[in-house]
């Protein structure tokens, strides 16, 4: 039941408190606290309206917020505006100015501060050089491809050596195989600047695979803070298990410590520390599950759905009027009776929470993950 | 399909057409042959070579241009920019203030602005009752150029507001992140994005201000001969037809020059909004 983050990192940098935000008396951010440590990756995940960008924006200064303190290397910073704070941002769909050339959208913080030209050179070849960009200098940025722009608008905030890098839904415009190479690129930056980065996004196995620490956010409330192995293997309620990757969730009740029962049955477990019977919610990953015969299994079911997945299957198990999604490797035929084992490592007890039983099973199973993920909708955010 | 319409698009191009060689092309021709004959009807270039004691007529109607579009720029920006961040039901209501005098009359608007600064108008006679000395405002130059700028700056306002409200904010959040302040946000970034605007802008208060008559004479107080007033009397007398003639030639062909120049400076998006 660890949420906090556990490893002693290096000091904090960014300090959140109490922070809270409506527009149009709509409450977008409710009471978030959050600490950013230096030199972190940090990632707010979450579905479209959750509060992520606008947290984002508060940071960066573009919003104020209603109540509540930020803190910048231990000075509160609410009234500093966003060109006197030591940070920089990639603003979603990349805002490069359409009237400058490459160079001159990368030299233009440098010129802003007054850097002589000589020295703007040099730092402007430097960052095109990091982010594979010579010979672009004089390309304007509407002849350039998506990930060219995505490139241009790193460099043009990467050049001020800001202390903190914001990072606003940065790949969401890009196709599958540009992101993925995008990401190694972003995370070989970070570790070779050493900057903080703090990165915006819906895409959960973006934050999982780039982050040091996620932040889960859901309902202007930030759910979960940890580690992605953390807040994989240890979701603290429904809401996270169901948005980070797949999860069976069903109802169920300790009925003493490592003694969980739900469908019917009572299973060993490795989870603790709840009074006796106490309701709570059981999360078992659809990989944790091994497809046995009827015979050798804990709990029976009847395949109802079999999808070809390419290096597995997914299939959808009916066990007593639940459905459970299981991944496996060995092929199973549509309406064959299996057994299903668990080990006692894979049964994940949280306490129960406002989410609970809205999320997990399979019954109507649609593709809710793609609504969420769906970048269309997260820029009607703003 | 596309052929059909095609042909339906040549057939509503046909009034405009007929409109444009009656009314346009037509009196263009005979500008130009007024411009090159003599009273005879004879091919002369006297009337030409007469322009040259006309030049000082130019240059004052070019500077009084120039300044009038000047003042029209820096009252117009700003209050395009004002006007494009306030709230969208503010903005109409600006819009619609704006656009109400163009609803009248540019020449009822010239005559009630004459009336107000006339020795014996509304603005001495306040001045008088505040116990001040009345001002002679009718008859000079800044007159004339209050004039220009009073009936203009709507043209000046409307295109620098349309490239302004197309700006889009993520832009200058993005120059707030890489540095810039207020100021620094308008010259780097906004002046240069609307600069298509600023040109048109430009071109539409300068092409009427150097063609206009009216204004000149009556809040000039006939002290200011421009080259509007200079056309209009010679068109007056068959006789001096001629002369007429080549002057407007000449300021017609000043005019797409300075157009063209204009131009220039403006990218494709400026061009459409070009008279």
């Amino acid at each position: 039941m660890k949420n906090n983050h556990s490893e002693a990192k290096s000091r904090t940098l960014i300090e959140l408190r109490s922070i809270s935000k409506s527009f149009d008396g709509e409450q977008i951010l409710c009471n978030i606290d959050l600490d950013i440590h230096d030199k972190e990756f940090v990632t707010l995940l979450g579905p479209s309206g959750c509060g992520k960008t606008t947290t984002l924006r508060i940071i960066g200064g573009f919003e104020t917020p209603d109540e509540g303190d930020v803190f910048f290397d231990g000075a509160r910073i609410n009234d500093v505006p966003p060109y006197r704070r030591a940070l920089n941002t990639v603003f979603q769909k990349y805002a490069l100015f359409p009237h400058l050339n490459v160079y001159d959208n990368v030299a233009f913080g440098l010129r802003v501060q007054k850097v002589k030209e000589d020295e703007i050179r040099e730092r402007v070849r430097e960052m095109l050089e990091m982010t594979g960009l010579r010979g672009f200098e004089n390309r304007k940025s509407a002849t350039l491809s998506g990930g060219q722009q995505q490139r241009v608008a790193i460099a043009r905030a990467l050049i001020n050596k800001p202390r903190v890098l914001l990072l606003d839904e940065p790949l969401g415009a890009l196709d599958l195989k540009l992101r993925k190479d995008m990401q190694n690129e972003l995370k070989r930056i970070q570790s070779a600047t050493g900057i903080t980065f703090i990165y915006v996004t819906h895409d959960q196995e973006e934050a999982l695979s780039m982050s040091d620490t996620v932040v889960v956010m859901a309902d202007g409330k930030i759910q979960q803070i940890g580690t992605p192995t953390d807040i994989y293997n240890e979701p603290v309620n429904a809401f996270v298990a169901d948005f980070i990757g797949e999860s069976n969730i069903l109802d169920g009740s300790m009925l003493a410590d490592c003694k969980a029962r739900f469908a019917g049955h009572t299973f060993d477990c490795v989870d603790g520390g709840f009074a006796k019977n106490e309701p709570v919610d059981i999360v078992i990953r659809p990989e944790d599950v091994d497809v046995v015969s009827v015979e050798k299994g804990m709990l029976a079911g009847t395949v109802s759905g079999v999808t070809f997945k390419g290096d597995y299957y997914e299939i959808i198990v009916d066990v007593g009027g639940f459905k459970w999604m299981i991944e496996t490797s060995d092929f199973v035929a549509p309406d064959a009776k299996i057994g299903l084992y668990i080990e006692p490592d894979a049964i994940h007890v949280m306490k129960k929470s406002e989410y609970s039983g809205k999320f997990g099973d399979y019954s109507t199973f649609s593709d809710e993950m793609d609504y969420l993920s769906d970048p269309d909708a997260e820029v009607e955010e703003e | 399909m596309k052929h059909k319409l095609s042909l339906m698009e040549r057939f509503a191009a046909v009034p405009h057409a007929v409109w444009t060689v009656l009314f346009i092309v037509g009196p263009l021709l005979f500008v130009a042959y007024f411009a090159f004959t003599d009273t005879k009807g004879a091919f002369s270039l006297s009337n030409i070579e007469l322009l040259s004691s006309y030049s000082h007529i130019f240059f004052l109607s070019i500077c009084f241009s120039l300044v009038a579009t000047a003042f029209c720029l820096l009252i117009g920006y700003p209050l395009a920019f004002v006007m494009s961040r306030c709230k969208p039901s503010t903005q109409k209501l600006l819009m619609v203030l704006l656009m109400l005098p163009t609803w009248i009359s540019l020449l009822i608007r010239t005559y009630s602005l004459m009336t107000l600064l006339d020795n014996g108008g509304l603005v001495n006679s306040l001045l008088a009752k505040l116990g001040l000395s009345p001002l002679t405002m009718v008859g000079t130059g800044g007159a004339v150029i209050l004039g220009m700028v009073y009936d203009f700056l709507p043209y000046m306002v409307l295109p620098i507001y349309t490239s302004m409200s197309k700006l889009d904010n993520r832009y200058l959040e993005a120059a707030a992140d890489l540095g810039c302040n207020g100021l620094q946000t308008m010259f780097r970034v906004i002046l240069p994005l609307t600069l298509p605007g600023v040109i048109s802008g430009i071109t539409m208060v300068f092409v009427p201000s150097i063609s206009t008559f009216y204004i000149s004479q009556k809040l000039g107080g006939g002290n200011f001969d421009l080259i509007g007033d200079t056309i209009e009397r010679q068109f007056k007398y068959p006789s001096t037809y001629h002369v007429g003639a080549a002057i407007s030639l000449v300021m017609m062909i000043l005019i797409l020059i300075s157009t063209a120049v204009m131009n220039r400076f403006s990218d494709s998006d400026g061009k459409e909004m070009v008279v």
